[in-house]
């Protein structure tokens, strides 16, 4: 069901976490509120969710005001963080809560526990308790919870953050998967770029208890409207007042046109691609990045001089308006 | 060191008291327990101890709830407060009660003698147990326990009777038992306002304290006795209970 998040304002204390904040999410999208700590992302979420009650504001689901309603008559299901097991509560049961909650047969908690239970590659482990599992099956075990219940939308609040890096990959992957099987609409929180633009269709990118701007992962990466969203989305060069990709500076072999010299300061081989940290005459530094083919043709080393090409670098002007890529000032 | 320590404090005046109860060979140990004054002390101290640990179970988690979860100006005081009864000599605190709830009360109570008088007393006395093994428990529960059981359709009673209390259980368990162990051994808040009277008012550490005064030291050791394995089986069954409550919840 589509969301409709209308003007949201919420204070803690002296602490304003969101300031007159609308979004709109698509029936059966799946998106990432994008920020750093503090942004109002989880608080946002929290107020979908109905665990937190807007100052002004209003919320919709599914075209419904929802405003006003209790977190459990919203249909909400929702991932925590740190996942909120039911400790003294089997995983079968904590699976089964929601539905028992609701009075529903034995033998259709049953059927739905077992067929969830397989979704999430928990069979087998239904008898145990949430001090048995690991963190990965704590996470599969809080989203079968989640939806047993057939939420109208789903809201996941960080839910990789508390995970090791290999776990993290292997669960967004099969989030994404997941997603493409139940098509219920989804919201997750993150502060990781790669995470949101790896898992989301869409991005909400918020600062400050505002949101900086909405697209496709692509749009934001080739059109950030403010330097926060290009310097939050994927790595940034700060020239100035102009901002610019480390994969769009360019070492040529001659010099000629917009080029400049550059001292090598360090090579930093990441498998496919090799960051290299420069130093411009003036002083100021820069990160370029190449492939490892290309950095082995061009034999590079630490103390070596290269020629470099800065093409266009992006401008924001203070009011953070958009500006035609400009050429570089160097 | 540690167990010279615990035997010179624990061990051996329990060994003692063993001792001394059944130095008469098992008939006497018998025989006097079961002479009907001693059997109706000990009986009023367990009744009365059960009835009491049962009050201190619900209203010690409600006020536990209330110094946690809710604010109010003066609670700190109060938080203080509860402590008060740990502090106080127990003579006091009967005192203080007599005085309250005894003969021209000023506020209109008059318990004095009855077995009220009794349960009255032991509620005082054992008021911080359960409060302060709940407090701790329930400031460290995760709240968003709660709201993933409300986001799931739970409502606030069902919330309370399915997540909250089974997490605090072990805590209200161990509260319980160090109540019930209180309640069975208290002495002096109940020897001024519950006037010790035979078969009505006599509780078991009174019933002792009668008995040494009359020099009839096996009497006393045998209730003493029975008093000591009545607080083991009780604090034993109530540590498995709580061992088994609180095997998953970590």
């Amino acid at each position: 069901m589509a969301i409709e998040v209308d003007s949201v304002s919420k204070r803690f204390g002296t602490f304003e976490a969101l300031h007159g904040v609308s979004l709109t999410v698509t029936d059966g999208a799946l998106t990432a509120l994008l920020g750093p700590s503090g942004s109002g992302k989880s608080t946002l979420l929290r107020v979908i969710a109905g665990l937190e009650a807007p100052d002004t504001g209003s919320v919709r689901i599914g075209g419904q005001e929802m405003t006003d309603a209790p977190a459990r008559s919203r249909g909400v299901g929702f991932v925590f963080q740190h996942y909120a097991p039911f400790k003294h509560m089997t995983v079968r049961n904590n699976i089964a809560f929601g539905l028992s909650v609701r009075k529903r047969a034995k033998a259709e908690i049953d059927e739905r526990v077992a067929e969830l239970l397989k979704l999430v590659r928990l069979d087998g482990l239904a008898g145990r308790y949430p001090s048995q599992l690991s963190g990965g099956q704590l996470q599969r075990m809080a989203l079968a919870r989640a939806l047993a219940v057939r939420p109208k939308v789903l809201l996941l609040d960080e839910p990789f953050g508390a995970l090791d890096a290999n776990v993290r990959a292997e669960l967004r992957e099969w989030l994404r998967r997941l997603h493409d099987e139940i098509h219920v609409t989804t919201i997750f929180v993150t502060h990781d770029q790669e995470e949101a633009m790896e898992v989301a269709e869409q991005i909400v990118v918020m600062n400050a208890g505002r949101i900086e701007q909405t697209g496709t992962p692509r749009e934001l990466y080739e059109h950030p409207i403010s330097e926060f969203v290009m310097s939050f989305i994927g790595p940034v060069n700060r020239i100035g007042n102009a901002y610019l990709r480390p994969h769009d500076v360019q070492i040529v072999p001659e010099p000629g046109g917009n080029t400049t010299e550059a001292l090598v300061k360090r090579v930093v081989h990441l498998g496919f691609e090799v960051r290299v940290q420069l130093t411009l005459p003036d002083g100021r530094e820069i990160s370029a990045q190449v492939t490892r083919a290309a950095a082995h043709e061009l034999e590079l080393a630490e103390g070596q001089i290269l020629t470099v090409r800065l093409p266009a670098a992006r401008v924001f002007t203070p009011a953070s308006e958009p500006v035609a890529p400009a050429p570089s000032t160097l | 060191m540690l167990g010279i320590y615990l035997s010179a404090l624990v061990l051996l005046p329990i060994a003692a008291l063993t001792a001394k109860a059944t130095s008469g060979g098992p008939g006497v140990l018998w025989r006097e327990i079961t002479n009907p004054e001693a059997l109706a002390a000990i009986k009023l101290t367990l009744v009365v101890a059960v009835v009491v640990v049962a009050l201190n179970a619900v209203f010690g988690t409600l006020i536990a709830w209330v110094l946690v979860r809710d604010e109010f100006p003066g609670k700190r005081l109060v938080n203080a407060l509860i402590d008060l009864p740990f502090a106080l000599p127990t003579i006091v605190a009967g005192l203080v009660l007599l005085s309250l709830y005894g003969h021209g009360s000023p506020v209109g109570v008059n318990v004095a003698f009855t077995r009220a008088s009794v349960a009255l007393a032991l509620l005082f006395v054992t008021l911080p147990f359960v409060v302060r093994s709940v407090q701790p428990v329930l400031h460290e529960l995760e709240l968003s326990m709660e709201e993933a059981a409300a986001s799931l359709g739970a409502g606030p009673f069902t919330v309370v009777r399915r997540i909250v209390l089974p997490s605090l259980t072990p805590a209200i368990v161990s509260g319980v038992a160090l109540s019930f162990a209180r309640a069975v051994g208290e002495f002096g808040s109940l020897v001024l306002i519950t006037g010790n009277l035979p078969f009505k008012t006599e509780a078991g550490s009174v019933y002792v304290f009668a008995q040494i005064q009359n020099e009839n030291l096996p009497a006393a050791a045998a209730v003493s006795f029975a008093l000591l394995v009545a607080a083991l089986v009780v604090l034993g069954a109530l540590t498995f209970v709580s061992r088994w409550s609180s095997k998953h919840v970590r």
